[in-house]
C-alpha cells in the first residue's frame, strides 16, 4: 500500500494555520512533551545565564579574592577587554587590527573563490558523465582525506612562505568540498523532472541550465559554507607557522612576547568572524534558494 | 489529429546481477485521438514501463510504438507526461513552471503569458501565478502540473498514477478536472491508476493488465466518461451498472493479487 502524505485540502480554512502560542514549542496544549522535539526550543533566559554565568566564573578565577588562574598565562576579561580596546584603535606591531583582519579574509576568500571555479565544473562533470567519474573519482578519493595542514611544508617549500603557499593551501582545502558538494546536487535531481523538462521540449544544454544547476544550487551552496569553515580554520593555523600579517599570525608572535591579552583577544575575533561567516551564509541561503529541501 | 499505435511490445528488463524481468509480452493496441485510455493492474505489471516508452524515455526490447504513423525514438513535446508527484521545478513560482515548455521554444513572452494567464483559470488557479509551488498542497500542485503540460499543447498526455498521491476528497476533484480537460481540449490521454473506480470513472476504454509477464488481460469500452460532468459523479458511482463493473474488475484483480502472493510464499 502506498502512504499518502498528508494534504490540507480537506481542511476548512481556519484550521490549515492553527495558532501559535504559548513560549515553549508551537502548541502549549500537548499534554505530553518529554521526548517531543518539536517542544525543545532553546530557552533564551537560560543562554544569556549561561553566558554570563561564563564570563563571572572566569572574573573569579582569575581577580576573585583566591585567584586560581595566574593572570601572566590566563588574563581575566577586564584586561582582555582593554587589550581588544587597545588592538583595535592602535593595532599591533605597526599594522593595524583591520590590517590583519583583512589579510587573514582576503586569503581566504581568493582560496574559495578559485577553489569554487575548479571544483563546481569538475564536479558537474563527475555528476554527468561516465567518463569523467571514472577520471576524477580516484583523484578525489585520494586526496581528499589528507588534511591540508599536512601539505603545508610542501606548499611552503613549492610557493614560498608568502601569500602564494597560503592561498593555494586554501584552494586546495576548498576544492575537493566543492567537487563532493556539485557531483552530488548533479546526482540529486529527480529523473522525473528531468523527464518532464525532456518532453516539455528541453534540449541537453536547457536541460543542464534550467534544471540540473537550481537543482544542485542548494547542495553546492552548502559546499561553499563547509568549505568556508575548513578553509578559515586551516588557514589561521597555516598562518600560525608563518605569515607577515593575519589574525593567526598575531597569535603566534603575540605568545612569543607573552602577550597573552593579545592571544585571546584574536582567538575570540576568530571565533566571532567564523561564527559571522556561518551566519551570513545561512542568511543568504534562506534568502537566495527558499525552496531548499521542499523538492 | 493523431492515433497512437502500439504493436507487439516486448520489454526486458535484464538485470545487473544476472536473471531478467519479462514487464511486457506482446502489447498491442491503437488508440484513436481523442481517447481517454486508462490502464489498470497490481503493480509490477508493466504500466510505469508502457507509459515510459511511449514518452520516449525507454526503448523497447522489440515491437514499436507510432504517433500518426511516426516512430516514436525519444522524447518529444507532442507527448505531455503527468507525474504522480515531485516532478514540478521548485526553485520557479507557478507561472514559471507553467510557462517551462513555451519558454524552452523561445516562444514570445506576450504570447507566452496568454497561455499562462488562460491555463491557470482553465485549472483553477487563477492568481496562484506568484505562489511557489511548495506553497500550494498537493491537488494544486497537480494542477499545475497539468497546465504545464497543456502549455505545449501536446497530441497526446500521458499521466503515470497523477493522482496517486492525493487524499479521497482531493482526488474526486480532480478527477473532475481531468474529465473536463479531455471533453474541452480533445486531447488523447492515458492515465495510469491503481483505482478501480477512478479507471472505470475516467476511462473512455480501459486495460487490465496482468503481471508475469506484464500484458493487456482485459479491454473495455465505458461510458462513463462521456457523461461523467454531465450528471452527479457521486451518483454516476453509485449507479447499477457502475457498481457492477467495479466488482468485476475487483474480484479480476483481487485473483491476480492472490495469484501473485502464491507466487511470493512459493506455494502455487
Ligand atoms: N529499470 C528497471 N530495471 C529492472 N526491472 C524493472 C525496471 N523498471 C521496472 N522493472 C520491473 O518491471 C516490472 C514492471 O514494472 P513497472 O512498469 O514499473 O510496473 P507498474 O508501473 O505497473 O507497477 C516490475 O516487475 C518491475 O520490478
Ligand atoms: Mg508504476
Amino acid at each position: 500500500m502506498k502512504e499518502s502524505p498528508p494534504s490540507v485540502d480537506a481542511l476548512p480554512a481556519g484550521l490549515r494555520k492553527f495558532p501559535r502560542f504559548g513560549r515553549r514549542g508551537t502548541q502549549s496544549r500537548k499534554t505530553v512533551t518529554f521526548g517531543d522535539a518539536s517542544e525543545v526550543t532553546t530557552s533564551k533566559v537560560w543562554a544569556v545565564v549561561s553566558l554570563g554565568g561564563l564570563l563571572v566564573l572566569w572574573w573569579y578565577l582569575t581577580r576573585g579574592p583566591e585567584p586560581i588562574l595566574d593572570e601572566k598565562t590566563f588574563p581575566s576579561p577586564v584586561v582582555i577587554w582593554d587589550a581588544f580596546v587597545e588592538w583595535w584603535q592602535d593595532g599591533y606591531r605597526r599594522t593595524s587590527a583591520w590590517e590583519h583582519a583583512s589579510a587573514s579574509l582576503s586569503r581566504v576568500l581568493k582560496g574559495m573563490v578559485i577553489g569554487t571555479v575548479i571544483g563546481i565544473p569538475v564536479g558537474f562533470a563527475m555528476g554527468l558523465s561516465r567518463i569523467m567519474r571514472g577520471i576524477f573519482d580516484p583523484i578525489v578519493e585520494l586526496f581528499r582525506p589528507i588534511p591540508p595542514l599536512a601539505l603545508l611544508p610542501l606548499f611552503i617549500m613549492w610557493f614560498g612562505i608568502g601569500e602564494e603557499s597560503k592561498v593555494n593551501l586554501l584552494v586546495w582545502a576548498s576544492v575537493w568540498v566543492m567537487i563532493i558538494a556539485a557531483r552530488s546536487g548533479v546526482l540529486g535531481v529527480s529523473g522525473s523532472k528531468v523527464h518532464a523538462a525532456y518532453s516539455l521540449g528541453a534540449n541537453k544544454w536547457q536541460i543542464l541550465r534550467y534544471v540540473i544547476m537550481p537543482n544542485a544550487l542548494p547542495e553546492v551552496f552548502t559546499g561553499v559554507r563547509v568549505a568556508l569553515g575548513v578553509s578559515w580554520g586551516t588557514l589561521i593555523a597555516a598562518e600560525l607557522i608563518g605569515a607577515e600579517k593575519g589574525l593567526g599570525t598575531t597569535i603566534y608572535i603575540a605568545s612569543r612576547f607573552f602577550r597573552m591579552d593579545i592571544v585571546f583577544v584574536n582567538i575570540i575575533i576568530i571565533g566571532v568572524i567564523g561564527a559571522s561567516m556561518e551566519m551570513i551564509m545561512r542568511f543568504l541561503e534562506a534568502r537566495l534558494i527558499p525552496w531548499r529541501g521542499k523538492g | 489529429m493523431k492515433n497512437l499505435s502500439v504493436s507487439n511490445l516486448e520489454m526486458v528488463y535484464e538485470l545487473p546481477k544476472g536473471g531478467s524481468v519479462h514487464a511486457l509480452s506482446d502489447v498491442s493496441f491503437d488508440l484513436q485521438a481523442g481517447r481517454l485510455l486508462t490502464l489498470l493492474g497490481p503493480s509490477g505489471c508493466g504500466k510505469t514501463t508502457l507509459l515510459n516508452i511511449a514518452a520516449g524515455f525507454l526503448a523497447p526490447t522489440s515491437g514499436t510504438v507510432t504517433l500518426g504513423g511516426e516512430p516514436i525514438t525519444g522524447p518529444g513535446q507532442e507527448r505531455g507526461m503527468v507525474f504522480q508527484q515531485g516532478a514540478l521545478f521548485e526553485w520557479q513560482n507557478v507561472s514559471q513552471n507553467v510557462s517551462f515548455g513555451p519558454r524552452m521554444n523561445r516562444k514570445k513572452k506576450s504570447e507566452t503569458a496568454v497561455i499562462v494567464e488562460d491555463l491557470l483559470a482553465t485549472v483553477g488557479l487563477r492568481g496562484f501565478g506568484d505562489k511557489a509551488v511548495y506553497e500550494l498542497s498537493g491537488g494544486m500542485q497537480q494542477r499545475v502540473a497539468l497546465a504545464r503540460c497543456l502549455a505545449n499543447d501536446p497530441e497526446v498526455i500521458l499521466m503515470d498514477e497523477p493522482l496517486g498521491a492525493l487524499d479521497a476528497l482531493t482526488r474526486e476533484k480532480m478527477q473532475g478536472l481531468i474529465l473536463k480537460l479531455w471533453q474541452e481540449t480533445g486531447k488523447t490521454i492515458i492515465l495510469v491508476t491503481h483505482s478501480v473506480e477512478e479507471a472505470l470513472f475516467l476511462g473512455d476504454r480501459l486495460f487490465v493488465m496482468a503481471p508475469r509477464p506484464g500484458r493487456i488481460e482485459r479491454e473495455y469500452e465505458l461510458p462513463f466518461a462521456k457523461v461523467g460532468l454531465s450528471v452527479d459523479p457521486r451518483e454516476l458511482k453509485a449507479s447499477p451498472e457502475f457498481i457492477e463493473k467495479r466488482e468485476e474488475l475487483l474480484s479480476m484483480i483481487w485473483d491476480m493479487e492472490e495469484q501473485i502472493m502464491g507466487h511470493e510464499d512459493g506455494t502455487s
